[in-house]
This record gives structure tokens, sequence and C-alpha cells, in this order.
């Protein structure tokens, strides 16, 4: 019988699954130092969610559970949407994400490895058409917020949707960086004197930005263990970079530089844990491109033109459609072929 | 020279692994020698090409290098006996071949005299290349890298073959094997002396011998040996699949070989060491190829190379070895990147054997149940060859051969490179096997369609010129008669029956001028469609050369042993089908022709 070969290096699927978890954790340490531990609750609900639901749907789909729920990929889904929604929602809000992604973009494509969409946006852009303005209920940063809301006083709210007494939800949440920008230039206001805002740091949103570091160190450990290559980032981040710099040098009143649109909203999430989602995307090192400087084209003309203050959610979904057709295009030369 | 060799620019491939050498073990101690077995069994099959015909009986005894099967056809290569003895059977028994079904066999007995038949060296240098070549069709040698092609018809170049450069392969990237490394180590001047007479026979002007870095002692040796000829040693790096003819041209000449051509056909050809030397062997002392160099390694005590008679017991050669160490459970033959599992613990050494693993799960754990593709690429970005392997993968599996065959499914040279690093532990070279396998059947079967169409037409074609004909015999016959009344006629009235005859053989002029048109006509059909044929070669396929009908001959054994067999069976009764209505129509018009024939 000719099984070879008999040797084998690579790492398995549940490994690459945990290194991306591993890499997401200094983000989450960044994240609860700037905005509380309100996340890790989501976090919490959306694994369980995740995990439970893919396990009733393997089920169904009498498939084996266990080697399917060891792989992680579920709960890197669910720590990718948890991340990408506000950590003082409702605690149904998050489990109804993660039910879409995972059951709906995922399981009934026909599970791991057959998702044309990546579960994580699904389940995001669903909550943002579905439940807009809990979708835009973000948490000030402890530094900025007239009330500091202590890590019990978030559990009851996210579970009660009680704040402590004399405390108005205004006080504890804020607008984004991104969605102040928008507002601010509607009403014909300039950069300078926007960014003047409290909210604001050097580079993205004061607090938020410490975020988006950390996403990149983790980002940085990712290229480092192979598990992603630099094509999609870079491509992602130089095109995001670009367009936002063609605007800037055009009219610097009027559009904020390159470097905000780096380091506000999910760009470095996207650039390193998002868009780099190998299912939904292309596998040619051209394609990966392709597919990374649309995305962040589409991004930048969603958080400016668009109707919503960030567009990666759907920025990938748009792209992760064009990917067999991406793929179909650029495929490498093959040896002894003429191109 | 030699200080210029290790500046020479390489070319590097794309992708490719590094896989864990493993080679240290068998390069402990030299090459050793086998006592002579009890017995000696050789399969006619031990090489690309059409099995050779048997030349001796049971019972007759043969001296050592005596000619017992003689190459049949042009793909094909003579055996002979590896050692004095009397032939004791000729037989089906398991050769060590994936399938792992029986084949027809040679058994000798040795006498124990080892005595040789009358050897007939030849003056290479100063004979006529033609005459050492077609010689050569009596050597058996074949290429010992692994390929077993017929080495006479890798020569068959007569001095016009256009082959500037010969390109020596000693890359031997596999992991375990070393049986070229140790051939270098210890014979470098016969292995430069057999290089010498390639080149000679060949007309190349240039010699370059490729060899991986992780053979220093082999690299000095082939530089020292090349001392003083113009013999350029190339040092490439180790890279998994290095060895491969196309990728070591690649490396040492930066050329890519056009996927649609021979290497001969763009001015080079590609010999192992151990092919060169048997050459010289062969040539200098008119030594038949009758044993190989081996690596036995793995679970054994005493991992080693050994110069192995063919027909040599698998378990005479693992005794020698200190036999197997605990844990073992079978033996792998070739390396662990493209090897496969031995059927049997007691097949034969063959041409084909360069290297004996005794497996057990320490060395080779089973890979863990298959994961879906999550797409990360790893194997394109692995593949030698620059292909997509999850893209094909996925054609493969959901049974799409045109598009596998669009994204280049033959351009696979199924070296393992892109499952050795899938994270999802799928079996990606058995499915490329599946779906070429089927892809080949399919144009197989397609062919044969084209054939009974073709000669349904003939048929067609035939029936309409014999309706011709016969409606030309009865207007003869008619005119016949009624020249007859015409005559008798004429008698009455006196006149000459002159215009009349000249009318009735003016018909018959007519009638052959039909039936050579007819003819005509017939023959352009035949013509169009055969054209038709050749144009209709699929894309991608390489023309199917004896060496492609042999391995899919092999495929299909083994896609039948991967339990793919119920496909397989839809198709042989099509097949069958095919085959029946093409005997239907043979015989239909043999009994035309036997009608014909009475007429």
């Amino acid at each position: 019988m000719n099984r070879s070969p008999y040797i084998s290096d690579a790492p398995s699927v549940s490994n690459i699954m945990f290194k991306v978890l591993v890499a997401l954790v200094p983000g989450i340490i960044a994240y609860v130092w700037v905005f509380g531990g309100g996340v890790l609750i989501s976090i919490a609900l959306a694994t369980a969610t995740a995990l439970a639901s893919e396990a009733v749907m393997l089920k169904l789909r009498k498939r084996p559970i266990q080697p399917f729920l060891m792989d992680y990929s579920a709960v890197v889904t669910a720590w990718l949407l948890a991340l990408a929604i506000p950590p003082l929602a409702p605690w149904w809000l998050i489990v109804v994400g993660t039910l879409f992604a995972i059951v709906v973009a995922k399981q009934l494509y026909g599970g791991l490895g057959y998702n044309p969409f990546n579960p994580a946006m699904i389940g995001y852009a669903v909550l943002l058409i579905s439940f807009p303005v809990l979708m835009t209920k973000w948490p000030a940063a402890l530094s900025l917020a007239q009330t500091k809301l202590s890590f019990a006083d978030q559990l009851h709210y996210i579970f009660g949707g009680l704040l402590p007494q004399d405390v108005k939800i205004d006080a504890v949440t804020s607008a984004t960086p991104l969605d102040y920008l928008k507002t601010q230039l509607t009403l014909k206001h300039d950069i300078t004197s926007i960014k003047a805002a409290p909210i604001f740091g050097a580079l993205g949103g004061k607090g938020g930005e410490y975020v988006t570091m950390a996403y990149l160190l983790g980002g940085i450990y990712l290229l480092q263990q192979k598990i992603i290559t630099w094509h999609l980032p870079i491509a992602f981040l130089s095109a995001l970079a670009l367009i936002s710099g063609i605007f800037w040098i055009a009219n610097p009143a009027h559009f904020a530089n390159p470097l905000f649109h780096l380091f506000s909203g999910a760009s470095l999430l996207a650039a390193f844990f998002i868009i780099t989602d190998p299912i939904s995307g292309p596998t040619t090192p051209k394609g990966k491109l392709y597919f990374a400087a649309g995305i962040g084209i589409i991004t930048y003309l969603i958080r400016v033109y668009g109707g919503y203050p960030d567009g990666v959610a759907f920025a990938v979904i748009f792209m992760n459609i064009c990917v067999p057709l991406i793929d179909a295009h650029t495929q490498p030369r093959v040896f002894g072929h003429e191109k | 020279m030699n200080a210029l060799v290790n500046f020479a620019k390489i070319f590097k491939f794309h992708g490719g692994v590094h896989p864990p050498e493993n080679k240290a073990q068998s390069t402990q101690l030299a090459i050793g020698q086998l006592s002579l077995p009890d017995k000696l069994v050789l399969p006619l099959r031990q090489h690309v090409g059409n099995i050779p015909k048997i030349k001796i009986n049971v019972g007759d005894h043969v001296l050592k290098g005596e000619l017992i099967a003689e190459a049949e056809g042009t793909v094909s290569a003579a055996i002979h006996a590896p050692t004095s003895g009397t032939v004791t059977a000729i037989e089906d028994a398991i050769i060590p071949h994936p399938s792992g079904l029986p084949d027809r066999c040679i058994t000798i007995t040795p006498d124990g005299k080892d005595s040789w038949i009358e050897r007939k060296p030849q003056d290479w240098r100063n004979a006529d290349r033609k005459t050492l070549v077609a010689s050569l069709r009596l050597s058996g040698i074949v290429g010992l890298g692994g390929a077993t092609f017929p080495t006479h018809i890798k020569l068959r170049a007569d001095g016009k073959s256009g082959v500037h450069t010969l390109v020596i392969n000693a890359a031997e990237c596999e992991p375990y094997i070393t049986c070229d490394d140790m051939l270098m180590r210890e014979r470098s001047e016969q292995i430069v002396k057999g290089i010498e007479i390639a080149q000679y026979l060949l007309g190349a002007e240039k010699v370059v011998i490729g060899i991986e870095d992780n053979k220093p002692e082999a690299v000095v040796a082939m530089q020292t040996a090349t001392t003083n000829t113009a013999m350029q040693v190339i040092v490439v790096p180790t890279l998994y699949p290095s060895g491969d003819a196309r990728r070591l041209v690649h490396l040492v000449l930066g050329q890519e070989i056009p996927f649609d051509k021979r290497s001969t056909e763009v001015g080079l050809q590609v010999f192992n060491v151990a092919t060169v030397l048997a050459l010289y062997r062969y040539f200098e002392f008119g030594e038949p190829s009758l044993n190989r160099i081996v690596s036995m390694t793995g679970n054994v005590q005493t991992p080693q190379n050994f110069e192995v008679l063919f027909g040599t017991p698998l378990l005479h050669l693992v005794d020698a070895a200190g036999g197997i160490k605990s844990g073992t459970t079978h033996f792998i033959m070739g390396g662990p990147m493209m090897g496969f599992d031995l059927p049997d613990d007691n097949v034969p050494i063959t041409k084909a054997a360069n290297c004996i693993i005794a497996a057990s799960p320490t060395l080779f754990a089973p890979p863990p149940p298959a994961m879906p593709c999550i797409r990360c690429a790893r194997c394109a970005d692995a593949c030698p060859v620059s292909l997509q392997p999850q893209d094909l993968y996925w054609f493969a599996k959901s049974d799409n051969f045109e598009k596998a065959r669009d994204y280049k499914l033959f351009d696979c040279i199924e070296c393992g490179a892109c499952s050795y690093v899938c994270p999802s532990n799928i079996p990606l070279v058995q499915y490329y096997r599946y779906a070429k396998s089927e892809i080949i059947a399919a144009d197989r079967a397609k062919e044969a369609a084209d054939i009974a169409r073709e000669r349904n037409d003939f048929r067609l074609a035939r029936i309409e010129r014999e309706k011709l004909e016969r409606a030309a015999k009865h207007a003869e016959r008619a005119q016949a008669a009624k020249q007859t009344t015409a005559t008798a006629s004429n008698e009455l009235t006196g006149t000459t029956p002159e215009t009349n005859k000249d009318a009735g053989s003016g018909d018959a002029q007519k009638t052959e001028k039909q039936a050579a048109i007819a003819a005509a006509i017939e023959r352009a059909k035949a013509a169009k469609a055969a054209a038709a044929a050749v144009g209709e070669v699929p894309k991608n396929v390489m023309e199917t050369s004896s060496t492609v009908k042999a391995e899919i001959a092999e495929i299909e054994t083994r896609r039948a042993s991967v339990g793919l067999a119920e496909k397989s069976t839809i198709d042989e009764d099509k097949q069958a089908k095919i085959a029946a209505a093409i005997a239907r129509a043979k015989a239909q018009k043999a009994a035309a022709e036997a009608a014909k024939n009475k007429d």
C-alpha cells in the first residue's frame, strides 16, 4: 500500500487556533486595563455559547464532537466577536451574535473549513444591523469616564441592565473616536478642533490606542510563529494608510491622518486576527494582497462616506464574496509552464 | 577549477521541505557484502516498460551474468542470473510493489560457486557509439535512482542526441537513504569513469554533478575524482525534493524544463550516480546489472548499506543488519516521503530498491485522523512545482476532474511535501493519485469510444461502397445482357457492335473509378479520424509513454487497495461494454469480408 509520506511536520489545527488565542491575550489585558473587566464577561459568554452551539450542531449533523470542539476554532470566533462588540451590552446580545456566527455562518455551511464568510464578522454584522443602538454604546475609557464602574457594577449592568444609583448611562459610555469624528465632521467642524476632544489620544482614541498596540504585539507573535504570512496585514494596513493618506494630503482639515485610521477602530484587530482567517480568505500570495488591500480601501470608504462608524465587518464580508474570483485569477505560474 | 565550484550559482526552486535527515545512522559503516542467500527470486517486472521474455527453463543451470530474460520491445530491460546455480522455479510470487499482487518470478538456487559466464569488456573509447548503445540492451541496466527506466533508451542517442549537458543526480534528497552517498564516498573514481562513458555516448559537452550539502564526504570524494576533468561538482542546499530531476536541473543550471518536454528535447540528460557506475562496470568489465547498493536502515540493530544481488530475499538483508529491533511492524521500500509499505517481509530486493526501512510506530507514528482543510495554503508554500494543492484537493475530492486538470494536476510529482506540512493531516498525495487515475481511465474510455465510432463510420462507408459496387455490377450485367441481344440484333441488321462495346468498357472503367473514389474517401476519413484522435489528446497529459502506462497499471492496483474499487468496476463495466461493441463491429466486418471473398 502506498500511504507515503510517513512523516509530517505541521502544527495541528488545534495548535494553530490555540496560538491565535494566545496572541489575543495582550490585547485583552490592555482592554481590561483601559475599559474594565466587562469584556471578560463578554468573552466568557461568547466562549460558552460558541462551544455549546457547536456541540449541538455537530451532534445534529452527526459529526464527531470531540475533535471539532478541541480544534478551538469556535473559541477563536467567540473571542473575536466578543472583542468587536461593546463590552457593556446586555448579555443576550453577545449570545445572539455568537449563535448566529456558529450556527448559521459556520455549521450550516458545513462547519470548519467550509464557511465562505468570516463567522465572527457575520455575527457582528447581524448585530449591527439588528441592534444598532446597543452596538454603538461603547464604554468610555476608565480614565475619561465621569464615573468608574467596578467589575461588579459592570457584571450587574450586563446581566440586569441596572447601573448603580445616581449613575447615568451617558456617564459611563462615550462615542468612539471614529463615531465622534464622523458626527462632528457633518457639523462642519474641522479635524484640528475635533481632535482636541479628550477622547482622542496621540494616535487613535485615548486608551483604545493601547489596545490596538497590544493587538499589534499579538500580530507580530503570529508572524513569528508562522501562523500568518505578512501578505494580509501588510497589504491591508498599507492600503488603509495609502487611501487615508491621499485624502488627508488633499484636505487635512476634513480628513483624519493615516495614523489615526491605523490605530482607531478595529484596524489592527482586523489586520492580524480577522482578515487572516484562512478559511474564508484567498490562498494565493497575490490573491492575499488584493483581498487585504480591498478590505483596507472599503473599510476607509465606509468610515468616511458610509452610514456606519467602522467598516471592517462589511468590507471583510464583501471581499469574502470575491475570494473564488481572486483565487482563480491569481494562480501562480506553475514550474515549467509559461505564464 | 575545483576552487570555483562552491561559488557556482544555485537557482532555488519554489517551496520544498526539510524533513529530519536520518542519514547518519546508515553511514557509520562501509558498504557491506552479503553472503549468498539460499535462493534468489527475480521478478520479471523490475523496471519501467515491457516485461522481458524468459530465456531459460526450470532445471537449467545458469552461470553468473547469464541472460535469463531478454528485453522485449523498445522499453524493456534484460535480467541476468546474479550468481551461478539452478533455475528451480518460474512462478508467481509476491513482488515488492505497492499493490501487493504476485507476479512472475524466476527462482535460482545458487550452487555456491559464483562462477561467471565469459565476460566481454568493450573498448568503449574506440568503438562506435551506435554499437555500444545497442549492446546496452543486453546489460539490464536501468535507472538506479528509483525510477528504473531502461538506460539504453535514455542513451539511444547515437551522438546526434543534441544533448549538450549531462546532469549527474547525486542529490539523494530523501531522508534515510544513503546508498548514493556511500557509493560516492567509496567508489568515486569508478563513478567518474562511468560519467565519462555516458558523456561519450551522449556526445555531451558539459557535465554537472549536483550533490546536496549534507554529504560533505561525498562532495570531497567527487571533487577529488573530477580534479583532472572538466566536470563540475555543484553543491546544492539540502532541501527536499532537490533530487527530482527537473528540480535538480533548475538548481544547477537555472533552467526550467517545459512541462510538456523531455529533458533531451532541451539538450539535457540526467543520470543517477549508481546508474553511471553500472555503465562503467558493464563496458569496462563486461558485467551486466546484477546488484545494487541498498540502505538497510530504520529500526534494525546496525543500519548499513549493502551491495545486494537482485533477488536476495529481504530478510537475508535484514539479518545482515543485525536483525530488527523490537517494535518493528513492517518494512518500507524507498524513503519516508515517497516510499511504500512492502506487502510481505520476504519480497526480493529488486533494481528499484534503493532503501529498506524497518518501520515502527515510534519512527513513523500513524497519522491522526484527517481534519477538514482550513485553506491555510502551507501546502502551496511547500509545493516545489508551485501548484495549489489545496485547490487540487478540493477538485479531487469533489470528482471535479476537469478542473483538477486545468489546475495542472498532471504536473504534480507526488513528492509528498504538501502532506508533510498539512495541519489537517489530509492524505493529499493519495487524492491526487486517485484523480490522476480517474482522468486517465476516462481518457482511455474516450479513446476506445473514438475508435469504435471510427470503425462504425468505416463500416457505414463500406456498406455504401458495396451497394454502389453491386449496383455497378448489376448495371454491367444488364448492359452485357443488352449487348448480347444487341449483338444478336446486330447480326441480324449487320451493324458492328463497336460502339456498344466501347460503351461497355466505359462502364467498367466507371465502376473502377467509383471504387477508387470510394477508397480515397475511405482513406481520407480514416486519416481525419486519426488526426482527430491525436488532436484530442487532453491538455496536461504527457504523451502516454510506456512509463505512464506502467504507472497507470500501478495506480489502478493502488486504487483498488485503497478501497476505490467500486468506481473502477463501473469503469471496467463501461470498458467491457466498449470492448464488446468493438468485438461485435470486428465480427461484423469479418463476416462482411468473408461474404465479399465468397463473391
